[in-house]
């Protein structure tokens, strides 16, 4: 495996859906063992371009590598690389929790040898041990969704790609969530994505964000730096506010709005 | 700017080399088969409640039929001619509805989720293809259990019964991506939903699944002749009642159905996680 010098690169991403631009000139670099946050409004481009790091998508224009990778000249080696949770609750409830990550150790080719350690593992690490042979039917939201980080992980991914991971989530699972993803990045080295509309979830979890709005990222940089930029005390939300125009501006189709409200029902 | 991570990309070290592709499709037909396998076991309910249908047209339009001995079957009673064509069409009805799973499975983000796994599309269509046959097995396995009771005169020889299952697996395969690439066509459940039970009826009552073909008029004998149906049912005809069939053309022709049917389903699929 050579050496990428970033985990994540993009470069001028362009994706047009009919007459919108979802991605309009973005670029990216995500370096190694961070934990980077998209973050915007709904319709922003945020998973559109998550769709396209994780070979859903060929971009139209521009390019983006993973580990050095090319999305769309090497797609199957990228996706051996990654770990991607998407935004809805994708977990299979008529499956124990066990057989669900079983599923995804077959999937990504993780040796017979080493599988059944390899899923006590990722269980242990997201708390899921107790649960693992009940359906999970009868999982809360939170589990669910530390279920999906394990499926996630049995793979060992070197980058980790996280659309919405709490959104719906209650404060006490989401923190729960959130503790989870830092222990994980400082016991691994993994490279983590992940989108967001909550401020104060790019505020606890990311080294470094990105604001994007309309298709393009309007700002990058540290939480910290980026409302010092703007005044002592600045918040995260003022920093927003600035880079995406007035708050209540509303973005985004009914079905991003459908599609987030039908997770938070599923997550109860 | 982060600092370099405690365990320094540790993760990328051990990566087993990527299987070959015959592998990757071989491995990834078993586990999708032992997916589906495992949630059949956890809930029953669906295999019961999908049993009545065939029970019905065996009890009811079987043995009526077959005391009005309205319709020549030859040396075979009528109960005995239908039954493989029961069996064809309880597995035709799973399998032409597997597209709104999927459609399910896209909405639920299931879908990107296996797409973003290393798995190829065609092993990932076929591997559904074959997962959606363990269900349509499970129906053949009642229907046959049925004829057990019924004392129909089946040829019981298990190499028989092994074909049969062959050929009712490779039959639901191909419904099954049939529906997997209008699912890919037309994008929404409730279409779906509809078109389904627009062509089931015509599927089944176009086909040889409860009357000889030569009883047919000359327009429906042509519907037939391309209908993969008729050629599930005369294989399944040939192996469990020994009525003279071109097993090898039936066989034939269902591969090849099925060849057309996973390469149209994979390039179909995509338009579902765009």
């Amino acid at each position: 495996m050579s050496e990428a010098s970033l985990a994540i690169e993009c470069r001028n991403l362009v994706q047009v859906f009919g007459t919108t631009r979802a991605l309009d000139g973005v670029s990216l670099s995500v370096e190694h063992g961070e934990i980077f946050g998209l973050l915007g409004p709904n319709g922003a481009g945020k998973t559109t371009t998550i769709r396209i790091l994780t070979t859903l998508l060929p971009p139209m224009e521009g390019m983006a590598l993973v580990e050095g990778l090319d999305v769309r000249r090497d797609a199957m080696a990228v996706r051996r690389l990654l770990g991607y949770v998407p935004q809805q609750l994708s977990a299979d409830a008529t499956l124990s929790g066990y057989e669900n990550i079983w599923l995804y150790a077959r999937l990504y080719d993780v040796p017979r040898a080493d599988r059944r350690r390899r899923i006590e593992e990722a269980l242990t690490m997201m708390g899921l041990t107790e649960a693992a042979d009940r359906l999970v039917a009868t999982y809360s939201g939170g589990m669910v969704r530390r279920l999906e980080l394990a499926q996630a992980l049995v793979n060992r991914p070197s980058v980790l790609i996280l659309d919405e991971p709490t959104v719906g989530l209650d404060p006490v699972a989401r923190a729960g969530v959130w503790e989870r993803v830092r222990a994980l990045q400082a016991e691994t080295g993994m490279t983590v994505l992940l989108t967001t509309h909550y401020m104060e979830e790019a505020d606890a979890l990311c080294q470094r964000i990105a604001v994007m709005h309309h298709g393009q990222v309007r700002a990058v940089g540290t939480p910290d730096g980026l409302k010092a930029g703007l005044g002592p005390t600045a918040t995260l939300e003022d920093v927003f506010r600035h880079f995406t125009g007035d708050l209540l501006e509303e973005q985004g189709s009914i079905r991003d709005v459908r599609g987030t409200r039908r997770t938070a029902r599923r997550l109860g | 700017m982060s600092a370099a991570p405690a365990v320094p990309r540790a993760v990328l070290a051990d990566r087993p080399p990527a299987p070959p592709l015959w592998r990757l499709l071989a491995s990834r037909i078993v586990t999708l088969c032992l997916a589906e396998w495992l949630k059949v076991r956890h809930d029953r309910t669906e295999l019961y409640t999908r049993a009545i249908q065939p029970v019905l047209w065996l009890l009811i339009f079987g043995e009526t039929f077959n005391r009005l001995r309205a319709i020549p079957t030859g040396n075979h009673p009528y109960l005995d001619y239908l039954a493989p064509g029961i069996m064809a069409q309880s597995a035709l009805f799973i399998s032409i509805f597997f597209g709104i799973q999927i459609i399910w499975e896209r909405d639920a983000g299931v879908l990107a989720k296996l797409m973003a796994t290393p798995t190829p599309r065609a092993a990932l269509v076929a591997g559904k293809a074959f997962a959606s046959s363990i269900r349509a097995v499970s129906q053949v396995v009642i229907v046959l259990v049925l004829c057990a009771i019924l004392r129909l005169g089946l040829n019981w020889n298990p190499l028989h019964l092994l074909a049969a299952i062959v050929i009712v697996v490779i039959g639901s395969a191909f419904f099954t991506m049939l529906s997997v690439s209008l699912a890919g066509l037309v994008l929404k459940r409730d279409r779906l939903m509809g078109i389904g039970q627009a062509i089931t009826m015509p599927l089944f009552f176009g086909s040889n699944a409860l009357y000889p073909v030569h009883l047919m008029p000359a327009w429906l004998q042509a519907v037939t002749v391309v209908n993969p149906l008729s050629y599930e049912v005369d294989g399944l005809r040939g192996v469990l009642l020994g009525t003279p069939a071109n097993l090898w053309l039936d066989c034939g022709v269902l591969i090849v159905a099925l060849g057309i049917g996973i390469t149209t389903a994979s390039a179909l699929l995509p338009r579902l996680t765009r």
